[in-house]
């Protein structure tokens, strides 16, 4: 037996639940899940990694659509796997499609934002697609398969 | 069968469908949309996400 250098992969995924601090902030009020959403971005926005807000500029409108996005659906906690003595992934999928209903949205859009509406709406991550319209339709979001090669969010260490 | 249009409620049989679909390392999508008299009145979007990027972490070694 040795040792290896290695960052533990339970520590992945206690990053995706809020287990470790090393800052001062946030204050976190209890020990539930936060409440997360989802927004479209036009084509046209700049959504990207320097994003950390949610905001409505660039944000798609139109019938049928509320600024902000809508709910994503979270039923399953983040998992964390390792692949090998020294490397692991941790790992989370929203449990559902994000589904907007009877919607019209004119100006050709190709992101989705999410975002945590309990912390401020601090921005969790960014998801491009090939650019879109819908008019008086659905436009459904189908999440990638939850494991440790394609879910939605995934912290790896190789 | 009937759908949402930008006119109401209409009967696909009265309006000309067009679908199609990209597959790609990203995505699969696939659209449909029912056109009256040359107007798009209805276009439905369904995107199938592949995977994302990983973000990658590394513990540092001691020089």
């Amino acid at each position: 037996m040795s040792n290896s250098q290695a960052m533990a992969t339970s520590f992945l995924g206690q990053l995706l639940t809020g287990t470790h601090n090393f800052g001062s902030s946030p204050t976190r009020a209890g020990a539930t899940a936060d409440s997360f959403k989802a927004a479209l971005f036009l084509a046209s926005g700049t959504r990207n990694a320097a994003s950390t807000t949610y905001s409505v500029t660039d944000e798609v409108s139109g019938a049928g659509y509320t600024a902000g996005g809508i709910a994503v659906t979270n039923a399953s906690a983040p998992s964390a796997t390792n692949s090998s003595a020294t490397a692991g992934v941790g790992y989370w999928t929203p449990s559902a499609s994000l589904v907007y209903t009877t919607v019209t949205l004119a100006t050709a859009f190709d992101a989705v934002m999410i975002y945590n509406s309990t912390q401020g709406d601090k921005t969790v991550s960014v998801h491009t697609f090939g650019s879109q319209t819908v008019t008086a339709g659905t436009f459904t979001l189908t999440m990638p398969t939850n494991d440790t090669a394609a879910a939605l969010l995934r912290l790896a260490t190789t | 069968m009937h759908i949402t249009t930008t006119k109401g409620l209409m009967d696909t049989d009265l309006l000309e469908c067009k679908e199609g679909n990209v597959d790609n390392d990203c995505e699969c999508t696939d659209w449909v949309e029912y056109w009256l008299g040359g107007e798009c009145v209805h276009r439905s979007v369904h995107v199938r996400l592949k995977t994302s990027p990983a973000l990658f972490a590394e513990a540092a070694a001691f020089a």
